[in-house]
């Protein structure tokens, strides 16, 4: 089994997941209760990557972060190397790509908090940070857990996107799905099946970690 | 007591419009009105939770919300206690930490006092530990009313606190939340169908029906005469 492919998909899940958790909070607690008028063209935005084939998402990540736009020479700038072909353009291209799997169930959670809980809370304790960790969080857990889980078993699992904007390069941009496409193009069913069937284990027991919880939490 | 609350507000809800004007001074004033009449929209108004669409409410020579000038404290700087129907503790922490959420800014041993002290009072000492998911109805009312009391607000909004608890303890209870809020000089907005509650604890009263203010005077004065009706429109609208 590819080795370095394993190590580098397990970077590329977990950055992507503690990334998207960062970014799914916020904005699940904006889509959930915020009150904007442009709210839908946001959850639009938001959901493209579940409809868009990941080759079209991959390719416009491509063409953003080459060197012929504005956007792809301020990113070389920054990284010190364009983006394209290298792990930190892998991340991004995760990131956007998992998105909705992140922020879709974060959003059902805040929704799914009793309106007059959260109003208690407002009337207790002047802070919204205070009531997002000591209220909302805790009673959104399981939620919590399905967007780590899912956007980490998407992640794992994802291949044009990774082929589109990260290529083939063993140790830098070579992930499990893309190693499993190499191994039956040259062939290697046995490699491939055994590397075909951790991604099956692994995707069969995140989805069991989720319902099990789910189970447990009524929810 | 001088008027230590003053309403001026519209607010349309759904089929409800509230229009409310009135100046509050009794220490106990009793809202009274059939179900939909609007007393909990104006409650929701006073404590910060529901926005008027015009008008203004000064609580303690304080202006708290005035859409003239935009102004807005938020519910939480507001110092007032509300206490709904149905209980909202939150049902991931014990009574201990729920009664506690308010006291921010106290220290540990500040807040485990007043925590305690509060807990005493509406006799729910021995439940400090319980979660709320093993508390009965009447139990988890009187942990709401800790909760709201133990930040000592400067008005209390009690909408039908006491629905469903056993009559000898609602009395026991009404006593003591009378008491300490007469010894702190904090007033009270109870929403209560008890016409007879009224006279017992010599409150103001405030009839209210299809969203505007129909009478509002002391209890004897109000309620004398009207009983019948009172209780006819009560019955209309439960």
């Amino acid at each position: 089994m590819d080795q370095q492919a394993i190590f580098l998909t397990v970077r590329l899940a977990t950055l992507t997941t503690l990334i998207l958790l960062a970014i799914s909070i916020p904005l699940g607690y904006w889509l959930a209760f915020g009150r904007a008028r442009w709210k839908p063209l946001v959850e639009a935005a938001v959901a493209l990557p579940l409809v868009l084939p990941p080759t079209v998402l991959g390719f416009y990540l491509l063409v953003l972060m080459g060197p012929r736009t504005a956007a792809g020479r301020a990113v070389s700038v920054v990284f010190g190397h364009p983006l394209a072909f290298s792990f930190a353009g892998l991340v991004v291209g995760s990131v956007l790509f998992s998105l909705p799997f992140a922020v879709q169930p974060m959003t059902s959670g805040f929704r799914s908090v009793d309106r007059e809980i959260l109003e208690a809370a407002e009337l207790l304790s002047p802070g919204r940070g205070r009531i997002l960790v000591r209220v909302l969080l805790p009673l959104i857990r399981p939620f919590l857990l399905t967007a780590a889980v899912l956007a980490f078993t998407h992640t794992v699992g994802e291949f044009g996107v990774v082929l589109m904007i990260g290529g083939n390069i063993p140790g830098v941009t070579r992930t499990l799905s893309i190693s499993i496409y190499d191994q039956v193009q040259d062939f290697a069913y046995t490699q491939a099946n055994h590397t075909a069937l951790l991604l099956l284990g692994l995707s069969f027991l995140a989805l069991l970690i989720i319902y099990g919880r789910r189970g447990r939490a009524g929810v | 007591m001088s008027d230590y609350l003053q309403v001026d507000v519209e607010r349309t809800l759904g089929d409800l419009s509230l229009r409310v004007s009135c100046a509050l001074s009794a220490p106990w004033t009793v809202l009274f009105g059939p179900s939909g009449a609007g007393k909990t929209s104006l409650l929701r108004v006073l404590g910060g939770l529901t926005r008027p669409d015009r008008g203004r409410v000064v609580l303690h020579g304080r202006t708290l919300v005035e859409t003239a000038n935009g102004a807005w404290v938020p519910p939480a700087q507001r110092a007032i206690g509300f206490v709904t129907q149905r209980p909202t503790l939150f049902p991931h922490m014990n009574v201990t930490a729920n009664v506690a959420f308010g006291l921010s800014g106290f220290s540990r041993r500040a807040c485990e006092e007043r925590v305690g002290q509060m807990l005493e009072l509406f006799q729910a000492g021995q439940l400090a530990k319980r979660m709320p998911a093993d508390l009965s109805g009447g139990e988890k009312q009187r942990v709401a009313l800790a909760r709201a009391l133990a930040p000592e607000p400067r008005l209390l909004l009690l909408d039908e606190p006491f629905t469903g608890m056993d009559a000898d303890l609602k009395v026991s209870i009404l006593e003591k939340l009378s008491t300490w809020l007469a010894e702190r000089e904090v007033p009270a907005l109870y929403v209560s169908h008890d016409v007879a509650e009224a006279f017992q604890t010599a409150a103001d009263v405030v009839v209210i029906n299809h969203g505007q203010i129909q009478a509002h005077g002391p209890a004897q004065v109000v309620l004398a005469g009207r009983r019948e009706q009172l209780l006819r429109q009560l019955g209309e609208g439960s």
